[in-house]
């Protein structure tokens, strides 16, 4: 005889052939002789796909999990279509309705629920037999009945307008019946919508022709032998030739209680998913209450199979369930519809966002608690769904914007759906990275967006498509991402977040790049985590900064900006974008003397001599006579300036002093991102100082508004207005403060358009504008002592920082 | 090639390269990257990077990981493999000399 265990399980439904499985997988057939009874005659089928079923979309064939087969090939015993009629666990035994007896050493109950049927008047004949006509919708036998049935009928009425009944609607319109659906309460799917979206989805179902009747509750099924209308509590009738109940479900748990188990609301298990009654007894599925919950849905079913299957086998004998947060995803009658945790706000604290265009039946909602979604519906559109299900269910932190949960804003939205878009389509436009060879990426185990972009490179161009790579990534892991800590590092190498970052490096007196590598992050140098410090540690220490060369990225090493070829570009400073005759001539005569090949105004109003040798650096310099324009750095770049109030017959402001005011002051300036700036002498903002990451537009009365976030790059956004002055030295000022503000708080690359997104601009102008954390001189006085410490980096062509730093080539001594 | 015998060349002094950077050779006709780590150790590869043929030396060097300058494909020195990027690096043998020389074999 066998020496091992015996398991039975008594159902084969999702919920116990799934735990068979996860059994299986963790080397269980060694250790177990497995009997599956089921009262089905059937192997196991996914009854989430019975409505495909009826509605014909699919053959009863396709939806099989586990096919007679699969039972002979992994070793299973099943006994399809054979009841227990109880269990004696005394005996540790289980009668089968035949009459036979089955002993096992381990029992598992998986008998899921069945079809509740409300306690009406004429539920069967006079005689008490079957009332023809009247169906429940559960299992493939009931699909086919009624869909037989359905062929020969005139006007079905479907009792339960929730998630099920409706399927059986839509499935019922196929057959050429005209459909009623009967329900109780005051909107369709109480347990997924709230009374706006449950409203649209009764539009879009009676515009596809099903009748639906709210707050109607059914007194009487009329008829003798066959149906033939319904009876309302109202005292109305429907007449109908043919009635499917679907009014929820009640877990099948009486075989349990009647051997003594504990039953609630369903079999009571411990999170190990065993019956809090007897150690050799687990429960899993609809039928197990944990925690004083039941569950309806599949999701809770794997992950409770899991944990069963970890304990039973002694893989993990303290593996723990701790109850699942509900969060689907469901295609009702064609309407694509994710719900999420609770449906209305249950106090007064709770936020909510809301989103609702009925004409096009799509409808948003979100509802936030201490600043943890807790829960949302979407209706229409689930471009949103991923990631809302992924904050859901990891109480992650949510963005300030909320808005930005619910839209694209400011991204190429896509048109698809992560699911209609082809593999082929190009995700990431810098690298030609495809959706395709995301997703396989991701199958290959990277489960996380920063290990897909280091191993695709998608997103790691201009960076805009960031927010659509993370969300195919988060469309393949369906929810199974893996957490990645460094994202909330400062950068990758040193596991700090920057505030905590900044500390360490103030209380150890960390003024090197080097020093921080070996002080805090163990001696390892982190080649992704040098260019980062470089910039902390010079907005932390200003002209104490300890600067290490090999820190800095080539262009910040020679104060020129690398091109393909290998040569670089020189854009001189012009402050506020002006020039004159002599800085022109001499332009022109370097250009000649070292045959730069091209010459060329920027974006920026500046002149850029472009295919500059390296080793010609110093002499451009030199012959230019002219600062550095840092058309290189991660640092203040230029002030755009319009031609204000001087030559312009509309300019209502000295726009040009103004900008070349800003960038005599805050030229070189160090920032985590790279800071655009512009003046604007009129609203007509032609310099686009409205999108720059500050911009200065002067209104009527002689005012500056001062803006702040915007971008006009890879993204697009308008700035926030910061403040409206009314002089030229209180924008420096309250420039200044944000720049400072900006300087401390972001994270290394972040432009200002994420910053004031992130942080709130309710929250900066409280702080830069109003004062209100006490810090405003300290600010001020921060960023005067970056703008003290600024030393034009082209005087380096005189005395250079390194040996050979601007040559490439060197020569060697002998063979 | 490979039968023949490495020749050895003297690039001279290693401080040439600055801490944590990297310069390049012509040797008898041929571009070679030599890199100075923080830590003293020397590496020495093809100059050009096969992607896009950015120039190495002006890369970021951490440890022994280096960061290619024009599009950020990540190499180790040591072994020339590729981190990042999907073509390896040829490498070559280096040491520094009692005087503090560089010494190449090719």
């Amino acid at each position: 005889m066998s020496h091992k265990q015996k398991l039975v399980v008594v159902g084969n439904g999702m919920a116990g052939a799934r735990t068979v499985e996860e059994i299986i997988a963790r080397g269980g057939s060694e250790q177990f002789d497995i009997t599956m009874f089921g009262d089905e005659p059937y192997g196991n089928y996914n009854r989430i796909l019975l409505s495909n079923v009826l509605n014909g979309s699919q053959d009863a064939l396709d939806i099989f999990l586990n096919p007679l087969e699969w039972y002979q090939e992994n070793d299973v015993t099943l006994e399809a279509g054979v009841r227990i009629a109880a269990i004696d666990r005394g005996a540790k035994c289980v009668l089968r309705e035949d009459g036979a007896i089955e002993p096992y050493d381990k029992l598992i109950i998986a008998t899921g629920s069945r079809a509740f049927v409300p306690p009406v008047a004429g539920l069967t004949t006079s005689q008490g037999g079957d009332k023809h006509g009247v169906f429940v919708f559960r299992t493939i036998d009931d699909c086919h009945k009624i869909a037989g049935y359905a062929t020969k009928s005139r006007r079905a009425a479907v009792i339960g307008g929730g998630l099920l009944g409706l399927e059986a609607a839509r499935g019922l319109l196929n057959y050429g019946v005209e459909v009623h659906v009967i329900h109780l309460g005051k909107h369709l799917m109480e347990n997924q919508l709230d009374a706006p979206s449950g409203a649209i989805l009764r539009n879009i179902m009676e515009k596809m022709g099903v009748h639906v009747h709210l707050g109607m509750s059914t007194a009487e099924i009329l008829g003798d032998d066959c149906v033939t209308g319904l009876r309302f509590k109202d005292d109305t009738t429907l007449d109908c030739d043919m009635i499917v109940i679907s009014a929820g479900i009640r877990p099948n748990a009486e075989i349990g209680r009647e051997c003594g188990l504990t039953m609630e609301r369903a079999l009571v298990v411990d999170d190990q998913m065993r019956s809090v009654d007897d150690p050799d007894v687990f429960i899993v599925g609809e039928c197990a209450q944990h925690r004083g919950r039941v569950y309806g849905l599949v999701a809770p079913l794997w992950e409770q199979g899991q944990v069963l299957a970890d304990v039973i086998t002694g893989r993990n004998p303290s593996a723990c369930y701790h109850g699942s947060k509900l969060a689907t995803k469901l295609k009702v009658m064609g309407v694509e519809l994710a719900s999420m945790g609770i449906t209305e706000p249950q106090s007064e604290n709770d936020e909510v966002v809301q989103f609702s265009e009925p004409k096009r039946g799509t409808y948003k909602k979100l509802i936030i608690r201490d600043g943890v979604l807790v829960g949302a519906i979407l209706l229409g559109d689930l471009s949103k769904a991923p990631s809302l299900m992924q904050s859901f269910d990891r109480g992650s932190a949510l963005p300030e914007e909320r808005m930005t949960m619910l839209f694209d804003i400011g991204n190429a939205t896509p048109s698809l759906t992560m699911l209609e878009m082809p593999d082929t389509t190009q995700i990431c436009n810098c690298n030609g990275v495809s959706k395709g060879a995301i997703r396989k990426c991701v199958e290959g185990g990277k489960r996380n967006l920063k290990m897909v972009m280091d191993s695709t490179r998608a997103g790691m161009g201009c960076g805009s498509c960031k927010q659509l790579v993370k969300e195919v990534v988060e469309w393949v892991c369906d929810g199974q991402m893996e957490e990645d800590p460094s994202i909330h590092y400062y950068v990758p190498g040193v596991p700090l977040a920057k505030a905590e970052l900044i500390s360490a490096i103030v209380s150890a007196n960390l003024r090197s790049v080097s020093s921080v590598f070996r002080d805090l992050a163990g001696g390892v140098e982190d080649v992704s985590s040098k260019m980062g410090l470089a910039s902390l540690l010079k907005t932390v220490w200003g002209a104490d900064y300890e600067d290490e060369r090999d820190a800095r990225f080539i262009n910040d090493r020679v104060h020129a900006n690398i091109q393909k070829d290998a040569t670089f570009s020189v854009v001189p400073r012009m402050y506020g974008g002006v020039t004159s005759p002599s800085e022109l001539r001499r332009i022109a005569d370097v250009a000649d003397k070292y045959s730069i090949p091209m010459v060329k105004v920027t974006g920026g109003q500046r002149i850029d001599l472009l295919g500059v040798k390296k080793e010609d650096l110093p002499a451009v310099w030199r012959e230019l006579d002219m600062p550095s324009g840092h058309a290189y750095a991660k640092s203040f770049r230029t002030c755009k300036t319009c031609v204000g109030t001087e030559f312009c017959r509309f300019g209502v402001g000295d726009s040009t002093g103004l900008g070349i005011k800003i960038e005599r002051r805050f030229q070189g300036i160090e920032s985590p991102g790279k800071m655009k700036l512009a003046t604007a002498g009129c609203p007509r903002n032609c310099s686009e100082a409205m999108v720059k990451d500050l911009g200065a537009v002067a209104v009527e009365g002689g005012k500056w508004e001062i803006y702040v976030g915007g971008a006009a790059g890879a993204h697009i956004r308008k700035g926030d207005i910061l403040c409206v002055v009314e002089s030229h030295d209180e924008v420096l000022l309250y420039m200044g403060r944000f720049m400072q503000y900006y300087r401390e708080n972001a994270k290394y690359l972040e432009r200002t358009y994420g910053f004031v997104e992130r942080i709130g601009m309710d929250k900066i102008r409280s702080i830069v504008v109003d004062d209100s954390e006490g810090t405003a001189d300290r600010l001020d006085a921060a960023i005067q002592g970056a703008v003290d410490a600024y030393v034009d980096p082209w005087l380096e062509a005189v005395a250079p920082a390194t040996a050979n730093q601007f040559n490439t080539v060197l020569n060697m001594v002998s063979a | 090639m490979n039968t023949l015998m490495k020749i050895k060349y003297n690039l001279g002094s290693a401080s040439q390269i600055p801490p944590g950077e990297g310069r390049e050779y012509n040797i008898a006709g041929r571009r070679i990257a030599v890199f100075h780590a923080r830590n003293g150790q020397l590496y020495a590869t093809q100059a050009l990077c096969p992607h896009r043929e950015g120039p190495l030396v002006d890369g970021l060097l951490g440890g022994s990981t280096l960061l290619c300058p024009l599009h950020a494909w990540k190499f180790e020195l040591a072994s020339g493999k590729a981190i990042m990027g999907d073509c390896d690096l040829l490498t070559y043998e280096v040491e520094r000399s009692s005087l503090d020389e560089v010494l190449i074999a090719l």
